[in-house]
């Protein structure tokens, strides 16, 4: 997002001396000397708008998101007619993901000036994030980590040389010194030279990325004592080790047709026990407690023998009897 | 908003008041809103889709059209989703469900009586017909016997579609079948909502067409989604949570029809001629039997008979041995429901409560017949006890 441009509308005489030195130390990266000439200032000139303004950038710059939001804020109150107060609260807002907040900021920037480039520019932005976070609600996906790094544009400068300098070459270049920044983003001093009003684009790294949230699923070792028993029991069934399969079934076992145990157990036997290799696999396992002693397990099967190959969707409702999961009740589904 | 994207929704441009019509639906809201954007009234849209989220915030589809409507604002838009970074395959399962979805709406006029019930039972409260092709479940009520519409429902069927054949196929299955059990929350892991209900698939057409596989049942859906793609599932109906919930009311474990067709269809006046010829046709099976006219009553078997295990000539020698040690035989038909056979013409599905007595034999018991209609006549192909 956009953070920089210069105000063209906003005539007042040059700024102070000790401003343009502030801004000067600030473009060097100095920040806490340039802080400390602008508070000097703000002392005797405490409704200095320019002054106000550049010591949020600064802030900003530093990460002291609370106290520029502040001055920000004061700023729309005394100058409602500026639009860079408010674009670049928008720009606060929006590193912090509080998209309606800079949505709403940089619509009244351009209410003041409804031809202010950089906060339409933002506002695009601002409408592609919140369009973002729609789509990752729609799509399941997590991109916390890449949807906090937003590309909207501080304005870096309230008052600079004045529009005047349009005219003048070589002034454009002085103003656009941002270029000279440390560190920072791509500058683009070309265009700024061409076009005066162009915004300086300067990347602004997330201040506060949002926690990741992730999902765990409750008390690990009820789980992985089921899921352990789920999965020792498909290895039964692969082994074709009927023995270990059949007591991986509680005494009260529902058997699927209300057949008797034995018979059921009977034509277990001869299902599994054959020469003809079984593979059970499974996956996507969930565990779903229901009391201490009783839960619910859902998987998805897939069974490969001979030339039956088959993969389905199975419920087991477990029951834990002298310290082992049983399976109670066995299903299968679409 | 640019022209491909209006393209595709004013294909899908509704009548005003098809809105209006279900309004407290979740699904009318969204045509709504669709329709906003359809007329680009953007903010309208907008303002309806967060109204809706705000009571569904899982309903995907509203997501993924809150996305495009905001980000209408930053660039135009194409198609349907326009997350440049979204993974294909998620964007067009909503796709598909936004056209399944809108096209419901529309094509849901007329809904009539179906084609596939010509007579409930008066234990039959309700009956369901699911059009596979149409993502929707039909539910009827037990008017006089007749179905009468009460309401439809937005459902997923198998990955692949219908006409199951096979384990493991992902397909779900075209035939009469009827509820056998209901699973509940405590029974079920989250994937499957709050409530199942199992049914009898394969049946005795399936089993003796060899189709296998088994488990089908109509289920609910995961709580991190309010709804899931229209093909989705691995032959299992799904429904939402709620909608399910409100079906679940009316559903009658072991006796309520659910019968599962690619394309849905309604009655008329052949099927009521039909109807007709074929109470006719089974009070003369009736009769025959009870008058001991053997010859006869077994003329009203085709000649592919089958229980399942007994051909045609072996159940011709056993009744004839039956019915040659009985003096007298009454017999009595009530609760007799008649379901015409989605996916295969001129075959129904008979069940009735058979109160059988005779000199020597006192029985009762629900049975169920398939009934062929072959050169205008119809005959038996399958006979058994109804489960």
């Amino acid at each position: 997002m956009l953070l920089g441009a210069l105000l063209l509308c906003f005539s007042l005489n040059s700024s102070a001396a000790e401003i343009q030195e502030a801004n000067k130390l600030y473009k060097q990266g100095q920040y806490s000397q340039a802080l400390s000439k602008i508070d000097a200032f703000l002392i005797h000139q405490p409704k200095d708008a320019e002054a106000r303004f550049l010591k949020g950038v600064i802030l900003t710059e530093q990460g002291q998101t609370d106290d520029a939001i502040r001055i920000y804020t004061a700023l729309t109150e005394d100058h409602p007619e500026l639009p860079e107060p408010y674009n670049n609260l928008a720009v606060i807002y929006a590193s912090q993901g509080q998209y309606d907040k800079a949505k709403v900021a940089l619509e009244k920037a351009i209410r003041t000036h409804p031809s202010y480039s950089t906060a339409h520019e933002n506002l695009g932005d601002i409408y592609a994030k919140m369009a973002s976070q729609a789509y990752d609600k729609a799509l399941q996906l997590d991109r916390s980590n890449a949807s906090s790094k937003t590309k909207l544009a501080l304005v870096k400068d309230l008052f600079t040389p004045t529009t005047k300098a349009t005219s003048s070459t070589k002034a454009q270049v002085t103003s656009t010194s941002t270029t000279a920044l440390p560190a920072a983003a791509p500058a683009i001093p070309t265009v700024a030279v061409a076009e005066a009003v162009k915004p300086v684009t300067l990347k602004t790294e997330p201040i506060a990325s949002k926690p990741v949230v992730i999902q765990t699923s409750e008390s690990a070792s009820p789980n992985e004592d089921i899921l352990k028993a789920v999965h020792n029991w498909a290895n039964a069934w692969s082994s074709r080790n009927v023995n270990k399969y059949l007591s991986m079934y509680a005494k009260d076992f529902k058997t699927p047709n209300n057949e008797a145990r034995s018979v059921w157990e009977q034509q277990r036997q001869e299902r599994i026990d054959k020469p003809q290799p079984i593979t059970v696999s499974i996956s996507h396992a969930s565990v779903k407690m229901i009391d201490d002693n009783h839960a619910i397990v859902s998987f998805i099967q897939s069974y490969h023998s001979g030339s039956l190959k088959s993969t389905t969707r199975k419920t087991l409702e477990m029951s834990k009897a002298n310290g082992a999961w049983l399976i109670q009740a066995e299903r299968t589904s679409s | 908003m640019k022209y491909s994207y209006l393209f595709f929704l004013g294909l899908l441009s509704l009548p005003s008041h098809a809105a209006e019509l279900n309004s407290r639906d979740m699904e009318a809201l969204l045509v709504k809103s669709l329709n906003s954007v359809g007329n680009n009234r953007l903010d309208v849209a907008l303002d309806e889709v967060d109204t809706l989220l705000k009571t569904y915030p899982n309903f995907k589809l509203a997501q993924m059209l809150k996305g495009d409507l905001l980000m209408a604002r930053a660039k135009p838009l194409n198609d349907f989703g326009n997350d440049p970074d979204g993974p294909t395959d998620k964007m067009n399962d909503l796709r598909d469900e936004a056209k399944a979805r809108l096209q419901r709406v529309q094509q849901q006029t007329n809904i009539t009586s179906p084609k596939f019930i010509w007579q409930l039972n008066p234990e039959q409260k309700h009956a369901i017909v699911v059009d596979t092709s149409k993502s929707t479940l039909y539910l009827y009520e037990n008017v006089n016997g007749q179905a009468r519409y009460v309401e439809n429902f937005y459902i997923s069927v198998g990955k692949k579609g219908s006409d199951k054949n096979s384990e493991g196929d992902q397909k779900t299955p075209l035939g009469v079948y009827f509820v056998n059990a209901h699973l509940t929350k405590n029974q079920l892991t989250d994937f499957y909502g709050s409530d199942a209900y199992p049914i009898n698939y394969p049946n005795e057409w399936d089993s003796r067409q060899g189709r296998n596989g088994h488990g089908i049942w109509l289920h609910g859906t995961p709580s991190d989604t309010y709804s899931r793609p229209p093909l989705a599932s691995n032959g299992c109906v799904v429904l939402s949570n709620n909608d399910l919930s409100e079906l679940g009311k009316v559903v009658q474990v072991g006796s309520t029809p659910v019968i599962i067709t690619n394309h849905m269809d309604w009655i008329d006046d052949d099927d009521k001629a039909d109807h007709k010829a074929l109470l006719d046709e089974i009070e003369k099976w009736r009769s025959d039997w009870a008058g001991l006219n053997t010859d006869s009553y077994l003329t009203h078997y085709a000649s592919d008979f089958s229980t399942g295990n007994t051909d045609l000539n072996a159940w011709s020698a056993q009744k004839r041995l039956v019915n040659s040690g009985k003096s007298w035989i009454k017999l009595g038909l009530s609760d007799v429901s008649i379901f015409p056979y989605p996916s295969q013409p001129n075959l129904v599905v008979v069940n009735f409560e058979q109160d059988y007595s005779s000199n020597n034999l006192v029985n009762r018991m629900k049975k169920r017949q398939y009934w062929i209609k072959r050169d205008n006549r119809w005959q038996i192909v399958y006979e058994g006890a109804a489960s």
